[in-house]
């Protein structure tokens, strides 16, 4: 079994340049009526994917964003990448806003999918996929004059595909799981992006493999000095590779902070949730949350969370006065040891030493 | 790591360069595809009689056109009979026998396949270039775009072809290109909804938003992903559009709006049933071109049937 | 008293390039009221264990070996006996059952259509019944009105296990019942059968990759590579101190929140899970291992006493040296 040199760790968040900063981001899908109710004025029903999330993604760091499904991460993630229309906010590449012609930021930052298997052209062999980064950007001849296949052969070694030749002439069909997920990655890598945005990129490969495939990711971060930003549910997968974690519920982040800190120390009530839920060996007596995951259709008023919270339900949040406020009042991130900050009244009575832990 | 264990056996490590490698997936990818034609008896009769008219259309070339006139025709042209007994009956001299005029049947026939077929390829070219635009526009660009174009296409779609036929033929004239026109124009909604029906389901596979992600635009991804995998349902459809179309210009020259000057099997079908061939027995006159429309039209079929054959399993083949 | 024995299975698929061998004799038991936990990667043979064990595998695929469910052999049961077994012996709630209801029935038709079927009861009674199956998986009764497009992933799952309680089975099979659910869905559904197993002393296989997962819910457990088990005992001793290393690696893939060890550093495994269409030689592992030495090549190891009510197929396990004379 390989395991990856533990790397020094990087220069402190706050020290690093910005590279991608995300502000206020809104995402809305409108769902469809018929033809004569919408002439009577009646709208769909509105689902608020991404209610109002703001980060910085600093140089060099892993950032994993980690939720339950339709907590709007990977719409936050689309929307970085410009795959998804955005209806409030901005993104923010390197301090300017995202260009109306996305062509040359996609050279920058690139995208790892969660399929390895749909995201490959069946017809295409694995040198055209590879290369079609290159075309699409007319881009012949590399920096040192390098031709195309050169190009395309170091990419593949990059993704640990070696010797890179042998899959020139590869169907995707032919390769295993894990080795597609390498063609994809080296896709990306042939561009030399700046950032890479991973949508779940190991979830659907075997248990044995996703290993090598996270190893490769930090060992691309380590030398050629990439940001990455990984959509996850699994929070193992986080505790393993991220530098920063933020956790989202119902499109808005309800805590962000180190990995450290925001996995062993969380504040807010739906990290601990998940957390005591990863399943491991002492039984399932803790408590899980009850009721359906949430629908961002209906999104609670006040703190969005309320609805579910343990804090609520078992009237600690009566005792110290706050229900009202969480039942009413929609609140944002605030800081709650340096650089980690979480969105919950009990936690800011914690944070002003109003409340015991 | 023991990852250079591919599945796969070894390919010797040369430099290739990218053109090498697109000629080279392209061979691959068509000894595949033939391997697997050959498979199927359907495909290869099919291929075989096409190969057969194809030839006879091309050796037309070499027919004297005068020797088509009427006035070509002497005495020894139709021994042993004589201009009493035209039609004449298959014989040695004239192996599918003659018309009422005394013209060889055999030879008619032959001059009638290269306009037969150019008709039917020329008109099923048309309806693939407009059905496979419209279609693809209308799958790829979704909402107004797909609205406007289908609801064009469901317009000509319910024309009735026959009447247009005739209205056009009336006004335009009676020519080969009218009729070529008319099945085009009639004849691709069909394949536009066949298309569009592929592109929405291309549409839909990650490889088409990884490419979105990578900065294509979107003629690059229609020309990359979308072109590429909608082809063989368009080729499959154009196969069968020929088949049709042939039929077609058979029908509107059997029902006399063919261009007269010009010999069709259609045209020879029409001429036949003026002349009364059933009343007066020359079936040699009516079986030949029906015969070779027949066969032409099972030909384009059987293919089609075996392109499908292959086309199908291979969505399901991973 | 074993709910079911299984004796030296061996299945291979038929296909056009020949005789595929997808499970490569395998051998266990489930005592009653026991849950067994079946884990392992694609390709390793363990939904065709499933689906073996009530004869659910294509016509064309050549089973040998014993599968004694209560006592009689399923693989040599006449039709009419299999259909009478077939659900009231042993049930399986399928992967992706999430998909596997109608779309135009309404739930508790089909719930219902799974007793009637099996003339457990009439039409009212299975009403009743299909009421009380319901309430046990945690929904309102009510919900038997409803479409299965109506219902969340967790609530379908919830139907389907309902579906599989049905006619009262002895054995219950789970293959990949949570895969497709979230996290906390995952640990509701989870409780749910956990508390279900329990009350109605069911037994039950659990299959799964997700090794974290059967820790919590298995009493033993079986990892199965390349067709055949490699290692199994007590669910927590087998998580907690593998012998193989296949499952010291299985298990490295999901991490314990706080293990400093994995901070920083993912482990993995080079190569993929083999295809059944070709299996290495000796030890199927060993190209993937990172304990190989030459004699993994060559000899096949057996399922080797490794501890109490332990077992596992590495030459590195001490009771190897003895038996076969290779190893360290």
């Amino acid at each position: 079994m390989s395991r990856a040199e533990v790397t020094a760790p990087p220069p402190p968040a706050n020290e690093r340049e910005t590279v991608i900063e995300v502000r206020d981001l809104r995402v809305t899908f409108q769902g469809r009526v018929g033809l004569i109710e919408g002439l009577r004025g009646k709208k769909g029903t509105q689902s608020r994917a991404v209610d109002g999330v703001s980060f910085r993604l600093r140089r060099g760091e892993v950032v994993a964003l980690a939720g339950e499904s339709g907590c709007g991460k990977t719409t936050t993630a689309r929307a970085i990448m410009g795959l998804q229309p955005v209806d409030g906010g901005e993104i923010l590449f390197e301090g300017d806003p995202l260009p109306r012609d996305l062509k040359p930021y996609r050279r920058k930052v690139q995208m790892v999918f969660q399929d390895p298997t749909g995201t490959l052209n069946p017809r295409q062999t694995i040198y055209e996929i590879i290369a079609e980064g290159l075309r699409i950007h007319g881009i012949d001849r590399g920096p040192n004059g390098e031709p195309e296949e050169q190009l395309v052969a170091k990419a593949l070694s990059r993704a640990g595909l070696r010797p890179p030749d042998r899959f020139f002439l590869r169907y995707p069909h032919e390769l295993s799981g894990g080795q597609r997920q390498r063609v994809v990655i080296a896709g990306a890598l042939v561009l030399e992006p700046e950032v890479i945005v991973a949508d779940e990129p190991v979830s659907n490969l075997d248990a044995s493999v996703r290993g090598e495939i996270l190893q490769l990711m930090m060992k691309l971060r380590e030398d050629l000095g990439l940001t990455i930003i990984i959509v996850t549910h699994d929070l193992g997968l986080a505790w393993t590779v991220a530098d920063r974690v933020a956790i989202m519920y119902l499109g808005r982040i309800v805590e962000i902070g180190p990995a450290e800190d925001v996995l062993l120390r969380p504040e807010h009530p739906y990290t601990k949730a998940l957390l005591d839920v990863v399943p491991e060996a002492g039984g399932l007596e803790r408590p899980i949350l009850t009721g359906e995951p949430p629908d961002p259709t209906r999104i609670p008023e006040g703190c969005r969370f309320h609805p579910r919270c343990p804090v609520v339900e078992s009237g600690r949040a009566a005792e110290l006065g706050i229900e009202a406020r969480c039942r009413t009042e929609d609140l944002a991130l605030r800081e709650m040891e340096p650089a980690h900050e979480a969105a919950c009244y009990e936690a800011f009575l914690r944070r002003d030493g109003a409340a015991p832990d | 790591m023991k990852l250079d264990e591919a599945p796969v056996e070894v390919e010797p490590t040369e430099v290739r360069t990218g053109r090498q490698i697109r000629w080279a997936r392209r061979r691959v990818a068509f000894a595949r595809f033939w391997a697997q034609y050959r498979r199927s008896p359907f495909g290869m009769v099919g291929l075989v009689i096409l190969i057969f008219f194809i030839g006879v259309a091309i050796s037309s070339i070499f027919i004297d056109p005068s020797s088509l006139s009427k006035t070509a025709v002497t005495e020894e042209s139709i021994a042993p009979c004589t201009f009493a007994t035209l039609p004449c009956p298959p014989n040695a001299n004239n192996p599918l026998g003659t018309d009422a005029d005394g013209r060889s049947v055999l030879t008619l026939v032959i001059e009638g396949s290269r306009v037969s077929l150019i008709v039917g390829f020329t008109a099923s070219v048309i309806t693939m270039v407009i059905g496979a635009l419209v279609g693809i526009l209308a799958g790829y660009l979704g909402r107004t775009s797909d609205t406007l174009l289908m609801r064009t296409t469901d317009f000509f779609l319910v024309i009735p072809w026959l009447p247009l036929a005739i209205v056009l033929a009336a006004i335009l004239g009676q020519n080969i290109f009218v009729l070529i026109a008319i099945i085009g124009f009639t004849s691709w909604p069909g394949t536009a909804r066949l298309v569009r029906a592929q592109t929405l389901s291309v549409k839909e596979h990650s490889y088409v938003e990884r490419s979105r992600a990578l900065g294509a635009t979107n003629s690059q991804v229609v020309s990359r992903h979308i072109l590429p995998n909608v082809m063989p349902v368009i080729f499959a459809n154009t196969i069968l559009t020929v088949a049709i179309a042939i039929l077609a210009e058979s029908a509107l020259s059997f029902l006399g709006l063919g261009d007269p000057r010009r010999v069709t099997w259609g045209t020879m079908i029409d001429a036949a049933f003026d002349a009364g061939a059933i009343s007066i027995g020359a079936w040699w006159w009516l079986l030949a071109p029906s015969l070779s429309i027949v066969l032409v039209v099972l030909a384009f079929t059987l293919c089609g049937y075996a392109l499908d054959e292959i086309i199908n399993p291979r969505i399901r083949e991973r | 008293m074993s709910v079911l024995e299984v004796r030296d299975l061996r299945v291979t698929y038929r296909t056009q390039g020949g005789g595929i061998p997808a499970v490569r004799g395998v051998s266990f038991d489930v005592d009653t009221g026991q849950v067994l936990g079946l884990a392992g990667e694609s390709g390793c043979g363990k939904s065709t264990i499933a689906g073996a064990v009530l004869r659910l595998l294509p016509a064309s695929t050549k089973i040998e070996g014993e599968v004694l469910l209560e006592g009689e052999n399923v693989l040599e049961m006449k039709p009419g006996r299999l259909r009478a077994v077939r659900w009231t012996g042993a049930s399986i709630v399928f992967q992706g059952a999430m998909h596997a209801l109608n779309p135009v029935k309404r739930i508790g038709d089909q719930i219902a259509e799974a007793i009637t079927v099996h003339q457990q009861a009439g039409e009212k009674e299975a009403r009743v019944r299909v009421g009380s199956l319901l309430e046990q998986v945690g929904l309102p009764t009510r919900r038997m009105q409803d479409y299965p497009h109506e219902l969340s992933g967790g609530q379908k799952q919830r139907v389907m296990i309902a579906m599989a309680l049905a006619c009262s089975p002895s054995l219950v099979i789970a293959d990949e019942p949570t895969t497709a659910l979230d996290v906390m869905v995952q640990a509701q559904v989870l409780r749910l059968m956990k508390e279900l197993q329990s009350e109605l002393g069911l037994s039950m296989i659990f299959i799964t990759h997700d090794l974290s997962v059967l820790v919590e819910t298995s009493d033993r457990l079986a990892i199965m590579y390349a067709g055949k088990i490699i290692e199994e005992g007590p669910a927590e001793t087998v998580f907690r101190s593998p012998q193989h290393p296949y499952t010291e690696a299985l298990s490295a893939a999901f991490p314990e929140i706080g293990d400093q060890r994995f901070r920083g550093a993912p482990m993995g495994l080079g190569g993929d899970p083999p295809d059944p269409a070709d299996v290495p030689s000796g030890c199927s592992f060993h190209p993937r291992c990172p304990k190989a030495f030459e004699d993994c090549s060559v000899t096949e190891p057996q399922l080797y006493p490794a501890g109490e009510g332990r077992r596992a197929a590495c030459l590195l396990v001490p009771a190897a040296k003895t038996t076969t004379g290779v190893g360290t």
